[in-house]
């Protein structure tokens, strides 16, 4: 049984199909490429998977777990975690704390641990602290665990999104754009993080990305979209040389 | 043995704790010896409850990052239901303070849970202009409920006979609620809440339930008002409804931002300040509030300037050296 299974997923705004009968099916622990021109629907996808939109049509499952239509929060807690195109991070809190709200949901002190400082507020700040401190180091990103995340650099911004994502414990990571605005050292520096993370914690990932060199590298299958319909899917190579994509990107 | 003790010196629980005895010693010492003038010594009981206001507010405002301008209905519930209580009550006046502080702070938080769960879906001056309108609903609906005493007031209400007891009381009630703010605000809970504030998207994304967490705000925020109410009420002897318009939200906001938004010390420091101002200007007559509106835009745009910023970031790095010393020689 495939890890996330989607079937005929579609949205409409007003009268405009932004996506249309999307078939996707990842295996468990594969790299999968989201693909497509500008506009072709490929963010509203992980909207969808991730529960900022409603799907007007077609369904969804995680594990055979259906999850179309729950809302974000739910979705997050049943194991998928997402970045964000325009890096979305919580730009007044430290790095370390950024991590820490990403673990909040398996945190289990109470609010009155909270107000008076009872033991478990000790105990489990510093068992949590540890564990985010472990997921920098992961990033190279222990150095600045107490910088304001809106002073990183770019690309360690880049990496801290990843990272608060995992620290949600997802089963499917869902990468938007993460090569965005990077240079070539610094995608090929990516590539190396996104295959890292996929063997340590055993990930499957889906991802969309403009930087062919980056899919071609890493993904092992893709779907190419346009205008909101899918073009073509399969192995990367294969996808790629399609009549139909290459017309897609370069015209007749 | 010893540095264990090094370590207990450096700690913030023993300089929060041994800062606010000290500044409760000093001032107690200077009321109790007669030194500070009558007027000074209100003003004293006036800046714990207005610092335990903006406080409030602070959480909503600053944390949250939520416009209400409707505080003065959260402060005022609390007064008026914490001071029937005591009014309508027999007991002494101590249980009568801390049951009043019980009462006015739990009526304050159930309406404050009503309210954030019927303004849930407004952000911004939506909701600034809800919660407005919201503060005026409540001062009306006061005047026309038996026993709270119309458009004349509650009176009556009991008052601690020495100026030194009712200065500690409301100083207690501030300082409780600092350490309640600043554990609240250093724990997951408080994490959340400023991760809201930053981007919602992002923290929708993992997993936080921003609508539960927006209540839970709204509701300790109202709570800490409604104490604040209690507190001014037992100062005052007697409320009014016209104690509670939208001058005390607007006042209470100016505290806030001037204290620098999500900072507890700028909150207190700034209230401070704008208690006492108006008294200090008093030998001016008339060009008092005019001077009193040059020094709040005087004082902004110090705050905002580099140089200003730059001896706050020395201060915060002395405050820091200043603790790491002991630990420092600890680790030797």
């Amino acid at each position: 049984m495939s890890m996330l299974k989607v079937e005929n997923l579609g949205i409409t705004f007003g009268g405009l199909h932004a996506v249309e009968n999307l078939n996707l099916e990842i295996e468990k622990n594969e790299l999968y490429g989201l693909i497509g021109p500008n506009g072709a629907g490929k963010t509203t996808v992980f909207n969808m998977l991730t529960g900022v939109y409603k799907p007007t049509t077609g369904k969804f499952w995680l594990d055979g777990e259906e999850l179309t239509g729950r809302s974000s929060i739910e979705i997050n807690r049943k194991g998928i975690a997402r970045t964000f195109q325009n890096i979305r991070l919580f730009g007044n809190m430290t790095v370390a704390e950024n991590v820490l709200v990403g673990l909040n949901n398996q945190m289990r002190y109470g609010l009155a641990s909270s107000f008076l400082r009872l033991p478990g507020f000790f105990k489990e700040e510093r068992d949590y602290s540890k564990r985010a401190d472990e997921l920098l180091a992961v990033f190279d990103l222990y150095d600045e665990r107490d910088t304001l995340a809106s002073n990183l650099p770019y690309g360690k911004q880049r990496k801290l999104e990843i990272a608060r994502a995992l620290a949600t414990s997802p089963r499917l990571l869902l990468l938007d754009e993460p090569a965005a605005g990077m240079n070539p050292n610094e995608t090929a520096e990516l590539m190396n993080t996104i295959r890292f993370v996929r063997e340590k914690f055993d990930m499957t990932i889906l991802l969309i990305e403009h930087d062919m060199r980056l899919v071609m590298g890493i993904c092992e299958r893709v779907t190419v979209l346009n205008f909101g319909t899918e073009l073509a899917s399969g192995e990367t190579s294969k996808a790629l040389n399609d009549p139909a994509v290459v017309k897609a990107y370069l015209g007749d | 043995m010893k540095s264990n003790l090094r370590k207990i010196f450096a700690s913030r629980v023993f300089i929060g704790g041994a800062a606010a005895i000290a500044i409760w010693g000093v001032l107690a010492l200077l009321i109790a010896a007669g030194i500070f003038s009558r007027s000074m010594q209100s003003l004293l009981i006036q800046i714990c409850y207005y610092v335990t206001l903006a406080l409030s507010l602070d959480l909503v405002v600053g944390y949250l990052g939520d416009l209400s301008l409707g505080h003065a209905a959260f402060y005022a519930v609390g007064a008026y239901s914490g001071c029937a209580f005591a009014v309508y009550t027999n007991l002494p006046l101590a249980l009568k303070f801390i049951g009043g502080l019980l009462v006015g702070g739990i009526c304050a938080a159930i309406v404050g849970f009503l309210i954030s769960c019927a303004i849930l879906k407004l952000r911004g001056d939506y909701l600034a202009i809800v919660t407005l309108a919201f503060g005026e609903f409540v001062r009306s609906i006061v005047k026309i409920i038996p026993g709270l005493g119309g458009t004349k007031g509650l009176l009556g209400i009991p008052s601690f006979d020495s100026r030194v007891v009712g200065f500690t009381a409301s100083y207690i009630v501030l300082v409780l609620v600092i350490v309640a703010i600043y554990n609240f605000t250093h724990s997951r809970h408080g994490r959340t809440v400023t991760a809201i504030r930053d981007n919602a998207i992002a923290a929708e994304s993992v997993g936080i339930n921003i609508k539960r967490t927006k209540v839970l705000v709204f509701t300790i925020s109202a709570f800490i008002a409604g104490l604040a109410g209690v507190v001014s009420g037992f100062y005052k002897t007697s409320i009014t409804p016209g104690d509670f318009d939208y001058n005390v939200s607007i006042e209470a906001l100016v505290m806030v931002v001037l204290g620098g938004m999500g900072s507890i010390r700028g909150t207190v420091i700034a209230s401070a300040i704008i208690v006492l101002l108006p008294e200090l200007l008093r030998g001016m007559d008339e060009y008092r509030m005019l001077i009193y509106a040059i020094v709040l835009i005087a004082m902004m745009m110090i705050k905002a300037s580099p140089k200003c910023r730059a001896l706050k970031e020395k201060l915060d790095g002395k405050i820091n050296g200043f603790r790491s010393r002991f630990t420092r020689k600890r680790a030797k």
